[in-house]
């Protein structure tokens, strides 16, 4: 049932769009581009990013303890070796650090964990629809286009976080070769009567124009999730930067679970690490002159145990920590209420405590950088998550 | 009905072979119900396979070889490289024979249980550890359980060494055991601390049997992962003694005492314990209700009906896990007959399907592997312990569809000299080919669009 007051203000605001000169939007509103990476598998906070400053920290890590670290972030932080490009980032005041981030999941499923990291409420399988989806239709965005020509899935499926009713579009490296138009003609014809294949005949041709025939990012090797990354990543650039391009790409990475001979400074984790950065670094470079209109937010589902398990690895945790990079991003700072690693501070005497909310950071993404009205973000978005504040000046 | 047989080799078997439809048709049910028991020789494809055992010791060996120079960075990355290249024939294989097997299959839904139950119990291969093992585990552990108890299924798995390596159990001590403690009195460096891996305590209880929601708590996690520790796996480096490849408990590794788990307390010693708390885990109601619960979102829809849940989890309880009375209870449930196709088939069973309608597999392994890795679902590397998702919305994407598109337009250019479209639907869906697909294939412009279009159609599309 319509409510007659959303159905004014709706018709007013519409009105109101008409009368603006067309540009106002364009510099409020299409200009900005958001990038949600996430990583699946929950990334160990401590690894990437090392409290070394902390008293606790090199005895409650033992063998994953990064010593030495070469870059620092302040007196308390420092970034894994392994990402050195972030670091630059750090240094140009395009990144902020959090840390200390948890999403409200307090048990440690990764399936549940991603679940509410992704459906935006306070409990696993609570909502079919992903919070970025529903913020959607909130964006000045969707006035003039319609959702699947603003929000694109790399990947062949669209992750949770995307689903839902507003139409997204999906884009994969593909080896396959192209159906003639003729054919595609017929099949959409045969589908005509069926909606649930149709829509999304529709949505993939859609993504298939914006990305342009022959970009040479076929034959990607998917055996490698780095390399994947990297190549999506550049594609994700690539589609964004484009005027007339996607505003919101949502890319994932799995391989974080490290359970077993994670490493320090080098070693398995390390070696993704690096491929993130790789990956983040390429998205960067192929968004060009869109760079400075982007802001990166990168997540996990949660982190891992503070303490060494007894095969060289980590076992699930709860506080994590969380990238935002970008050339709208206001960085160069580490945003942490950090709790501390003494026995006594941690989250049931194993994990790293939480003391921010990964929907405050996402709040004000959708407020500040997207332009989404606050009150659709507390009511749709993010429900019963007040106590959740968006962060202020995350973004210049 | 004249749909029942179309039903029981598209929805609950692999896809209709020629001929298949005709020969379900007069007692559908019945075909159906003569696959789930008994047991049956092993298919000549999967048993020319190396053992897991024999794998093991050649990946053993290889390492060791390798290890021999000491280096870091871009060489060992070279090493490990060169590891790989050993392990993917193994792994082809198993894809060639996995496939082989599924398209050549008179039993197709017997066939259907294993995949699934092998995607219930998940391990993924490209975890380098387990790259040449994970078709083993089918082989080994699923295969010859799948008309048996779900207990015997449920340790056949665990004791793999899929699943140990997987799961990272291969190394979990005992803070307490003997191996601890003399390794204390040495006062050997604690650069590397013997202690416990929670991850197969973990999965067993939120994957394997109770479900995530099966009423356990971090504590019953850990306390399970020390009941765990010891069972590992036959070499020289995780467990002195043992045959090299094959599942091993060691006895020094494990952590002493009386374990409580679930309220439930466990004062046997050695291998005893974890096998009691598995035979408990096995029977527990949690784990008949997650049981049901994935079978019926197989078998009937994505949310299927709680009716149907309650019907399956009581034949699990009632039989205390015997598969081919919990597998008869799916085939009794009215809804896993409804028609039109609820389900979208996942990349794997489109790509199975296929190959069965055209009643052709690619000699080549590696081009058996192909159309799956295409389509985003190569074989056995679900990426996570908890398999493949089993909902549309996990395989349905804008751009998954337009990939099959070009899939389907690609198999009917090889297939087109040989394939008369209109045949091949009729053989293939029966009663379930929709008229307007009818229409759009006979007037299609050539062979190859006749059977791109049957194809990708949603009737094909769906089982």
């Amino acid at each position: 049932m319509t409510n007659r007051r959303v159905f004014i203000s709706g018709a007013l605001a519409a009105s109101a769009a008409a009368m603006l000169p067309r540009c106002v939007f364009a510099d409020v509103a299409t200009d900005a581009r958001f990038v949600l990476v996430i990583l699946r598998g929950a990334l160990d906070g401590l690894a990437a990013v090392p409290a070394y400053g902390d008293g606790a920290y090199v005895s409650k890590r033992g063998a994953l303890a990064i010593t030495a670290p070469q870059l620092k972030l302040d007196g308390m932080f420092a970034l894994n070796p392994a990402l050195t490009q972030l670091h630059e980032r750090f240094q140009s005041r395009e990144l902020i650090v959090f840390h200390a981030v948890a999403s409200p999941y307090r048990e440690r499923s990764h399936f549940d964990g991603q679940d509410l990291l992704e459906n935006g409420t306070g409990a696993p399988k609570s909502a079919h629809d992903g919070w970025l989806n529903r913020a959607l239709p909130l964006l000045p965005e969707a006035k003039q286009r319609a959702t699947d020509r603003i929000a694109l899935a790399l990947a062949q499926n669209v992750p949770l976080v995307l689903r839902g009713d507003a139409r997204v579009g999906s884009w994969a490296p593909s080896r396959l070769p192209d159906t003639d138009s003729d054919t595609l003609q017929r099949i959409a014809d045969l589908y005509s009567t069926d909606e649930y294949f149709a829509s999304r005949l529709q949505s993939a041709l859609a993504a298939d124009s914006v990305v342009g025939e022959g970009e040479g990012m076929g034959g990607a090797g998917r055996r490698d999730p780095l390399n994947a990354l990297n190549t999506v990543a550049a594609a994700a650039g690539k589609f964004l930067a484009a005027a007339d391009g996607p505003r919101i790409a949502v890319l994932e990475a799995t391989g974080w679970d490290t359970h077993a001979n994670q490493g320090a400074e080098r070693g398995q984790l390390a070696s993704r690490l690096s491929g993130l950065d790789q990956a983040l670094n390429s998205l960067r470079t192929s968004l060009a002159g869109a760079w400075a209109r982007s802001a990166i937010l990168v997540v996990t589902e949660f982190g891992r145990t503070v303490a060494v398990n007894g095969t060289g690895g980590t076992d699930h945790g709860t506080a994590t920590c969380a990238f935002l990079v970008g050339g709208a991003v206001a960085g160069g700072r580490v945003v942490a209420d950090w709790p501390g690693l003494a026995s006594s501070a941690l989250y049931e005497g194993r994990d790293l405590r939480p003391t921010l909310d990964v929907r405050s950071i996402m709040k004000s993404v959708l407020a500040s950088h997207l332009g989404a009205r606050e009150s659709g973000i507390e009511e749709q978005v993010f429900p019963s998550s007040r106590p959740a504040r968006p962060i202020d000046h995350l973004f210049i | 009905m004249t749909l029942d047989a179309v039903i029981a080799a598209n929805h609950f078997g692999l896809g209709a072979r020629p001929g298949e439809i005709e020969r379900a048709r007069s007692d559908a049910r019945g075909w159906l119900q003569k696959q789930l028991t008994g047991s049956r020789t092993v298919p000549d494809d999967i048993r020319r396979l190396p053992s897991s055992a024999d794998i093991f010791k050649t990946y053993s060996e290889l390492r060791r070889e390798r290890s021999d120079v000491k280096s870091d960075g871009e060489a060992a990355k070279r090493r490990l490289g060169g590891l790989r290249a050993k392990l993917v024939p193994y792994y082809l294989d198993q894809v060639a024979a996995r496939y082989r097997v599924a398209v050549h299959t008179e039993e197709s839904l017997r066939e259907r249980l294993v995949h699934f139950w092998t995607n219930h119990f998940a391990v993924s291969a490209d975890k380098p550890q387990v790259l040449a093992l994970a078709g083993a585990l089918e082989n080994e552990a699923i295969r010859p359980h799948v008309a048996g108890r779900f207990a015997d299924m449920l340790n056949a798995v665990e004791m793999h060494p899929a699943m140990i390596l997987y799961l990272d159990n291969q190394a979990s001590i005992g803070p307490d055991s003997q191996l601890a403690q003399r390794r204390g009195r040495r006062g050997a460096n604690s650069e590397r601390k013997l202690g416990i891996n929670e991850n197969l305590a973990r999965e067993i209880l939120e994957l394997h049997t109770l479900g995530v929601d099966g009423g356990y708590t971090q504590q019953d996690v850990t306390t399970f992962a020390r009941a765990l520790t010891g069972w590992s796996i036959g070499t020289d480096r995780f467990a002195r003694g043992g045959e090299p490849g094959k599942f091993a408990f060691h006895d020094g590794a494990h952590e002493p005492g009386t374990k409580t788990i679930l309220g439930t307390r466990y004062s046997q010693s050695g291998i005893a314990q974890p096998h009691a708390v598995l035979a408990d885990l096995a029977r527990h109601p949690a784990t008949a209700r997650h049981i049901a619960s994935k079978l019926a979102r197989h078998f009937i829809a994505d949310e299927p009906p709680s009716d149907a849940i309650d019907h399956i989890a009581k034949a699990f309880l009632d039989s205390d896990g015997d598969l081919p009375a919990v597998h008869r209870a799916v085939l009794d449930t009215p809804a896993a007959w409804a028609a039109p196709a609820t389900k979208l088939k996942t990349p794997h069973e489109l790509v199975v399907s296929t190959f069965r309608a055209l009643d052709f597999v690619p000699s080549e392994p590696r081009q058996v592997a192909a159309p799956f890795e295409l389509l985003g679902q190569r074989p056995y590397t679900p990426g996570s312990p908890a398999g493949w998702p089993d909902t549309a919305t996990q395989w349905d994407g804008p751009d998954a569809l337009l990939k099959r598109i070009e899939w389907a337009g690609s198999v009917a250019a090889r297939v087109a000299s040989r394939e008369q479209p209109l045949s091949l639907g009729e053989r293939s869906l029966g009663a379930a080919l929709n008229e307007r697909t009818r229409v759009a294939i006979t007037r299609a412009a050539s062979a190859e669009q006749g059977i791109t279009l049957l194809l990708a159609s949603p009737e094909f599309q769906r089982r």
